[in-house]
């Protein structure tokens, strides 16, 4: 019969509840009447229902109580009282009624306002505070808040309780801070199901069955020829948090490990650099937006780094001015040191390719080199921006490349995050010809996105830094959208709200 | 990137085609540009900053209907002697020492073409022009003036006339101050002693560059049929591009191109220029780079595709291009008109070697390790508020302000890990508890070694915070670390303003400070509104990572 075989998977606390059950109904009564503690009564019930032997009904209780301040009006009396009573003899000014009745500003204000609504106080020419009329008999009789306080202060009140009086001081006083706090409590009750009233009905033999397997046990072998008591496998159990990256990080790692795939070595470098490594050495003009203070961050001080050696600055310089010996323009202008030397948080990975073709030998060709990182612009925070961002860059550094290998490149790694279809289209950097914007198609929504630029490096770019003319491709898209597509995540500030709770929850990296 | 409306049965006029709506899209991006959206007649695209010879509507038909092969090739614009001058006083020469000026006749002017006018003069300032520092662009109704025009600077207390959409007279120094343009504006010119003016043969003034035109001479009408542009500014070769732009795109709406004589203190100019600029074409290097085999009669072809023209092995560049600075951006226009979306995509069979950096592997170790002792890792920003680092944290930092924050939440970088978490820490009061946290950031602080005078390093951070927390728990943790990649350390007694006495510790490996570890102290926890034991170490992972 199933009631006998249900009775030999009980625990202990269970044994212990189930024959209470029959008088006891609350939570409270089978806490008293088991002497257990209230967890130990919940799991068993909790364990009785997963068995359908025990149904257990959530009622509602809302019950109003002190809170902080009501708790100190109590005893002190509340600031109306106080304030009255602190001009009960003659009229002061306020600083001396806060002194007198021990109230802060705050409470000074509020009763200010309630006070002068009843008429009870009035303002003298000379700023003090006068007792009326009104306020005299006011001061004679306890309030309507002044009863509710009172009973309170006993126990708690069940808000359906409350009579249209003390409703009234109950309103009033939730307009108030902190006197009084309403609290939801669910309460159990339980009622035995129809197996429950059979299996009360079975004597219960205090089981000999084995509860736990312990060491001494073990050692003594006292286990040999006994039953294990059943446990209910099904039973849920409480959630384990465990350690974790953090999900973001997930991601950049798996961005890491698809260019080492494809042959790249990883670049670091700072993330504040001065003027000419982010803007300069890309051929950034001087007077280009992006250099504007609503642009990029600069920094107070040091307001200035120095400049790399002469020969690099001189032949940057010519390049911007006129286009050096490069068979090029320039931007006919007169380039300022002063302004490279300008400290900012780099506002892309593409600095990092600035310093590696510097510091590249030619005899090191081909060489292909990434970086992951974070990124900066002056960007007020919403869920579309952020100040802080993370960008991948890439560059190729080989004789033989061209356009096409851009292109693979490209298409190779959007397709190992999560976007098969990509389409290039033309689009405009100052430090890069061909320049293509890198648009992913997105299933869902049906539209393209855009993911950030990529491109040739000007020889404008190159042979200042590298020595030579020879083909870099680079590319510097941002990393976010992936991450936010693949998470689920509609807000970018998601990404660093760092909500400990989300990323216990948040799935793992998967791609 | 600055947006332009299009007049949709305008645009199509001028491009002498119809396109279906998709497809003026895919071809609009293709171009280079951008369609953002159409709304009933209006087509709102998006321009990138180096083509300024397309934000007009004239312009952009001119470059689309090349691209899309209904009007391909050089547009040869004719130019007539104007027979006009203009003087350029050598009291302006140190203020604003260059202009470039034409006179475009047999316009008629209606409200379609006023707004088109406007719209260029309007985006060419904010882009090219850089929001009017490089250069202003004027225009100004013939009927209203008389040449020769001269172009002066004076004493701007002394020169008076009605600054358009005003109905007085006010001194050059008062439109700065009361004029809502000339608010905008008087930065341009505030620190000079003579202001910049052009005026005519009757001694009217025409305009204060590049703050604004007069209302009497300066202000196009429908009764308009003749105009007179002149673009200054503090490079001649800017305003010649301007100029070009501007009255090509006039001559588009029908206009009659006529040049001016400059009559400089030293020298004659006449302006504009619009014979060709030329540039040899290397086919070889174009093929090499863009990985295609294309034949001199092909790229030709191509070329006529993007407005130019080959003559043997010259590129002819129509003088309102700006952005063509090297022969790579002749390449580029090969590639856009061959079409990117025709290109392949190739992976090269090159052998590199992949490396993840040494440091970025040493961290992902380190995180493993805390991972393993069940530790949730954070992500936390560079930025952070001074008053929460160093008041909120009892510990006076030199820290690196922004010379431009955001907001005050946010000014200054960072000088050490524990903000950041407590930070965290602060904003997850609601979650469950225990809260074990790890971090590895950029630190920043003053340097005299590198070339930013500012030194990185990479730094770990571990706060545990529950309610029975203590020293014991935070330098086992630390301890396991350290025994987990085999490093020494000793470990001495400190006085740290955010850390309890007594239980704050220094620790150094071969003599050399690496961390601090820690009960954070009751008052710092108060100040950031924690009310839950915390304890936490700061490791410098740059330093360490030295010792393998």
């Amino acid at each position: 019969m199933e009631e006998n075989k249900i009775t030999s998977t009980l625990h202990p606390l269970e044994r212990k509840i189930l024959p209470l059950l029959s008088k006891c109904k609350t939570l409270k009564e089978l806490v008293e009447a088991s002497k257990l503690k209230e967890v130990e009564v919940m799991r068993a019930l909790q364990w009785l229902s997963n068995k359908n032997i025990v149904k257990i009904h959530i009622k509602p209780k809302e019950t109003v109580e002190l809170d902080e301040n009501g708790l100190a009006y109590v005893k002190a009396g509340l600031p109306e009282r106080r304030f009255l009573e602190a001009i009960k003899t003659k009229a002061l000014h306020l600083d001396a009624i806060a002194k007198n009745a021990k109230l802060v500003r705050e409470e000074v204000n509020a009763c200010i306002g309630s006070l002068r609504k009843k008429a009870a106080i009035e303002i003298t020419p000379d700023k003090k505070i006068k007792l009326t009329e009104p306020g005299k008999k006011i001061l004679l009789k306890e309030s309507l808040e002044e009863k509710f306080l009172k009973k309170l202060s006993k126990k708690p009140i069940n808000i359906k309780e409350l009579n249209p009086e003390e409703k009234f001081a109950l309103q009033n006083f939730l307009k108030r801070k902190q006197i009084i706090k309403q609290v939801l409590e669910k309460l159990r009750e339980t009622e035995l199901t129809d197996l429950g009233k059979k299996v009360i009905k079975i004597k219960i033999k205090t089981s000999s069955d084995i509860e736990r397997v312990t060491p001494e046990l073990l050692k003594t072998g006292k286990w040999k020829n006994k039953q294990f008591r059943k446990y209910d496998v099904k039973a849920d159990v409480p959630a384990l948090n465990r350690g974790k990256r953090h999900f973001v990080n997930q991601a950049t790692d798996y961005a890491r490990q698809i260019w080492v795939e494809l042959g790249f070595k990883e670049m670091t470098g700072p993330i504040l650099n001065t003027s000419f490594w982010n803007f300069d050495a890309l051929f950034t003009a001087q007077d280009h937006p992006v250099r504007e203070l609503q642009d990029t961050f600069y920094i107070k001080h040091p307001a200035k780094g120095k400049l790399p050696p002469k020969k690099l600055v001189e032949n940057v310089k010519a390049t911007h001015e006129h286009g050096w010996n490069l068979g090029s323009t320039g931007w006919q202008y007169s380039w300022n040191p002063e302004d490279a030397k300008k400290n900012v948080l780099r506002t892309h990975t593409t600095v990092l390719s600035a310093q590696t073709l510097a510091a590249l030998k030619t005899e090191d060709l081909p060489a292909k080199f990434f970086a992951v990182g974070k990124c900066f612009r002056n960007e007020t925070l919403d869920w579309s921006h952020l100040f802080e961002f993370n960008q991948f860059e890439g560059i190729v550094v080989d004789p033989d490349a061209n356009f096409k290998h851009l292109l693979g490149y490209l298409k190779n790694f959007l397709t190992k995050i999560g976007f098969p279809k990509a389409r290039f289209r033309p689009a405009y950097f100052p430090y890069t010809e061909m320049s293509t914007e890198i648009d992913v198609f997105h299933p869902v929504h049906k539209k393209w996105y855009e993911l950030g630029g990529a491109g040739i490096l000007r020889p404008e770019v190159v042979v200042p830094l590298l020595g030579k003319d020879i083909p870099v491709l680079a590319w510097g898209p941002g990393l976010d959208r992936q991450m936010t597509e693949f998470y689920k995540i509609d807000d970018l500030r998601e990404l660093y709200k760092n909500d400990l709770k989300q990323l216990r929850e948040m799935k793992e990296w998967m791609l | 990137m600055p947006s332009i409306v299009l007049n949709k049965k305008v645009f199509e006029e001028l491009i002498g085609k119809k396109l279906p709506l998709e497809e003026l899209q895919d071809r609009i991006s293709m171009l280079g540009t951008d369609l953002d959206r159409v709304e009933g007649n209006e087509i709102h695209v998006e321009v990138f900053p180096n083509r300024p010879d397309m934000l007009s509507e004239q312009g952009f038909a001119r470059a689309f209907s090349a691209f899309i092969g209904s009007k391909t090739g050089l547009r040869e614009y004719k130019l007539k002697d104007s027979k006009e001058k203009v003087i350029i006083d050598k009291s302006v020469i140190d203020v604003r020492p260059f202009t470039a000026c034409a006179i475009v006749k047999n316009i008629n002017f209606n409200d379609e073409k006023i707004r088109e006018i406007i719209q260029i003069q309007e985006k060419l300032h904010i882009t090219y022009c850089r929001n009017r520092k490089k250069a202003a662009i004027g225009v100004y109704p013939m009927e209203k003036i008389k040449c020769p025009i001269t172009f002066f600077a004076e004493d701007p207390k002394k020169v008076k006339f009605q600054p358009l959409e005003c109905d007085k007279e006010m001194t050059g120094l008062q439109i700065l101050s009361q004029h809502p343009t000339g608010r905008d504006y008087a930065h341009l010119l505030e620190e000079q002693k003579k202001f910049p003016f052009f005026k005519d043969a009757n001694g009217q003034i025409l305009s204060m560059p590049p703050v604004i035109n007069s209302h009497v001479t300066g202000k196009i009408t429908e009764k308009t049929k003749e105009v007179f542009i002149e673009c200054s500014g503090f490079d001649f070769n800017t305003q010649l591009v301007c100029l070009n732009i501007i009255v090509t795109a006039l001559a588009d709406m029908g206009g009659e191109i006529c040049s001016m004589e400059l009559e400089y203190p030293d020298t004659k100019k006449v302006t504009p220029d619009l014979s060709p600029r030329k540039i040899k074409f290397d086919l070889d290097y174009c093929n090499k780079l863009l990985g295609l085999d294309l034949r001199m009669h092909e790229a030709a072809k191509l070329f006529e595709r993007m407005g130019l023209s080959l003559e043997k092995d010259d590129v002819l560049i129509p003088r309102y291009r700006a952005d063509i600075l090297h022969q790579m951006d002749l390449v580029e226009d090969v590639a856009i008109a061959y079409g990117y979306e025709n290109f392949e995509h190739q992976i090269p069979k090159v052998a590199t070697i992949g490396e993840i950096a040494p440091i970025e592997q040493f961290k992902s170790k380190i995180s493993r390790i805390l991972v393993g002792l069940g530790m949730l890792e954070t992500n936390t920003y560079h930025l952070i508020s001074k008053d929460a680092h160093n008041v909120r944290m009892n510990n006076e930092m030199d820290v690196i302000e922004l010379e431009n924050p955001v907001n005050v939440e946010y000014d200054i970088l960072r000088g050490w890990m524990i903000p950041s978490m407590l930070g965290v820490l602060k904003d997850n009061k609601h979650n469950e508890y225990p809260q074990n946290i790890f971090e590895i950031g950029t630190i920043f602080k003053h340097s005299t070694k590198t070339e930013t005078l500012v030194e990185e390093n990479e730094r770990l951070g571990v706060c545990l915070c529950s309610k029975n927390v203590t020293f014991t728990k935070i330098k086992q943790v630390f301890d396991c670390l350290m025994n987990a990649i085999n490093l020494e350390y000793e470990i001495k007694e400190v006085e740290h303003g955010s850390f309890i006495s007594g239980r704050t510790a220094r620790v150094s490996v071969k003599g050399k400070d690496v961390a601090y570890i820690g009960e954070i102290h009751p008052q710092v926890l108060e100040n950031w509104d924690l009310d839950v034991p915390c304890a936490a170490f700061e490791l410098n992972v740059t330093e360490i990572f030295k010792f393998f």
